[in-house]
């Protein structure tokens, strides 16, 4: 414990030296009028955190200022694309999105609590089973596949009516045993690495592994337009890599361990606010 | 080499790493000069070429270009497969002879900006950047 | 026909005679750079934007020849004397034949 106090001390010396990898003071405005919550106060049930940061945070100055401007931020190229998506008709029941929804700002706030318990279907949703959801059951429409470019686009349509809005995810009520479960996994360790999710992004955020600066892992900002490759990346696409990078086998994206994760790490970023899509490395 | 989680996590950090990596060049950057330049003397001042030290990602990283009074910039990267990245041409309703745009890095090397002015004669500016090798997320 | 190549600008509606302003252009293209190979080891061969032009009332304010080290969904930011009202036209063209075009008026007052 004490050697990795020292490392901790080490690195965080090291890392205020890479003044050009991080203005660790910045703060995101969009388009000159959205106010981004990136550093708030960590929510009670994240006990071992006392401030929770956006990954905006953690990236370069030019990284950071491709989002401040929707028209520099190559993610908002897929919203466009899920706004003609949304007005399309599909399906045997003659409705588009916007039969039922009206236009897309009227779906502010709904990315804000998302994941969370449908009464009616009786299990946790995220947003693509949401959105599947209402094109089956509604549309009479096919199923997007889950972390195909048309739910990603859409995610971040979705995502970007809700931007400054605080994530307000439920952990308690009929979500709370998945939450549980979610819970359990971010602090299992997987793989050869034998590393777990708390052990980079709760224990090492702010240093670098290898050369990548870590983040807190915060979902704040998906669905992610990243510079490697150059596309939409959505939440649990990123937890199988990340798992992948232990050399583990890794849960399949849609699965109740994702659900579940993904519902866990969402409620720690609860008073971050949405930011999606957002731009990362 | 021990793998443990604690070994994995203390052996390196970001800027030591690229410090160590070897920096690309290929001969087939100096051919692409010259055919630009026609093997004329280059000079250094009234070009200015921004980038970033560290490129957070090879495959998206912002530069810009600056000559006042230039006819076109061409931009290199001395140490990719094929060097040449963008001409610029400007025209009479430029109003700065100034370009931004995103490249794709292969490895730490240099981008080379070279302007041409009307006179015939040539200037030269270029930078290292830093392309690193992520960690877990890369 | 390169699939779902969008074009986007962002030109000011105004400015006043003479005035420089800067424009803003982005495409959606994959800009397939020709180093990358298939599954089967077979190279993916190069489809690019190769070029991309601006002018304003027939006069030209920019010409760029593009290689694949552009990076994918090409951006371009460069400033522009706008001397009258009257309309930018943008077009790239595309390793494949295709040319994709879009344009802006500004009203000079």
């Amino acid at each position: 414990m004490n050697s990795l106090l020292k490392t901790g001390v080490a690195a965080v010396a090291i890392f205020a030296a890479c003044a050009v990898q991080a203005d660790e003071e910045a703060n995101l405005v969009i388009n000159e009028e959205i106010e981004i919550t990136v550093r708030t106060d960590a929510p009670a049930h994240a006990e071992n955190l006392s401030t929770i940061y956006s990954g905006w945070v953690f990236r370069s100055d030019e990284t950071q200022s491709f989002q401040m401007d929707d028209f520099e931020n190559p993610g908002m190229i897929f919203v466009d694309d899920a706004i003609e998506a949304w007005n399309a008709v599909e399906g045997s029941e003659g409705n588009s999105c916007a039969s039922c929804h009206d236009g897309p700002e009227s779906m502010a706030g709904v990315r804000a609590v998302y994941p969370k318990w449908n009464d009616a279907a009786e299990e946790v949703r995220t947003m693509a089973m949401q959105v599947n959801g209402c094109r089956t059951e509604q549309m009479g429409a096919e199923e997007w596949k889950y972390d195909g470019s048309d739910m990603l686009n859409m995610e971040a349509l979705l995502a970007s009516v809700s931007r400054g809005l605080p994530v307000d995810v439920a952990i308690d009520g009929p979500a709370q045993s998945m939450w549980e479960l979610g819970r359990d996994i971010y602090y299992t360790r997987f793989g050869q690495l034998d590393l777990s999710c708390a052990n980079c992004h709760e224990d090492n955020y702010g240093n670098n592994i290898r050369a990548d600066h870590l983040s807190q892992g915060q979902v704040n900002g998906f669905p992610t337009y990243r510079l490697k490759n150059a596309k939409l990346n959505g939440v649990q696409s990123r937890f199988r890599g990340c798992i992948r990078d232990t050399r583990a086998e890794t849960y399949a994206v849609g699965s109740e361990e994702f659900i579940a994760l993904e519902l866990y790490v969402a409620s720690r970023g609860n008073g971050l606010s949405v930011e999606g899509p957002s731009v990362r490395n | 080499m021990k793998l443990t989680r604690r070994h994995t996590l203390m052996v390196a950090f970001g800027s030591a790493i690229a410090a160590l990596l070897p920096v690309r060049a290929f001969a087939a950057f100096e051919d692409e000069v010259a055919a630009f330049t026609g093997g004329a003397d280059v000079g250094s001042e009234g070009i200015t070429l921004i980038a970033p030290e560290i490129a957070e990602n090879g495959n998206t990283v912002p530069i810009e270009v600056n000559a006042p009074g230039a006819e076109a910039i061409i931009v290199f990267a001395a140490g990719n497969p094929t060097p040449a990245v963008a001409t610029f041409n400007f025209g009479p309703l430029a109003a700065a002879q100034s370009a931004a745009t995103r490249i794709r890095l292969a490895g730490t090397q240099d981008v080379v900006a070279i302007a041409r002015m009307p006179d015939g004669s040539f200037v030269r500016a270029s930078q290292e950047v830093k392309v690193t090798i992520g960690g877990c997320g890369g | 026909m390169a699939e779902n190549v969008k074009p986007r600008v962002r030109v000011p509606r105004d400015a006043t005679a003479g005035e420089e302003i800067t424009i803003k252009t982005l495409i959606s293209h994959t800009m397939e750079s020709g180093q990358r190979k298939d599954g089967d080891g077979n190279v993916i061969p190069r489809s690019i934007i190769n070029r991309f032009t601006c002018a304003f009332n027939g006069e030209t304010v920019i010409d760029v020849t593009l290689e694949p080290a552009i990076s994918t969904n090409p951006y371009f930011e460069f400033q522009a004397i706008v001397p009258e009202t009257g309309t930018f036209e943008f077009t790239w063209y595309d390793d494949d034949g295709d040319v994709y075009t879009d344009s802006k008026d500004i009203t000079v007052g």
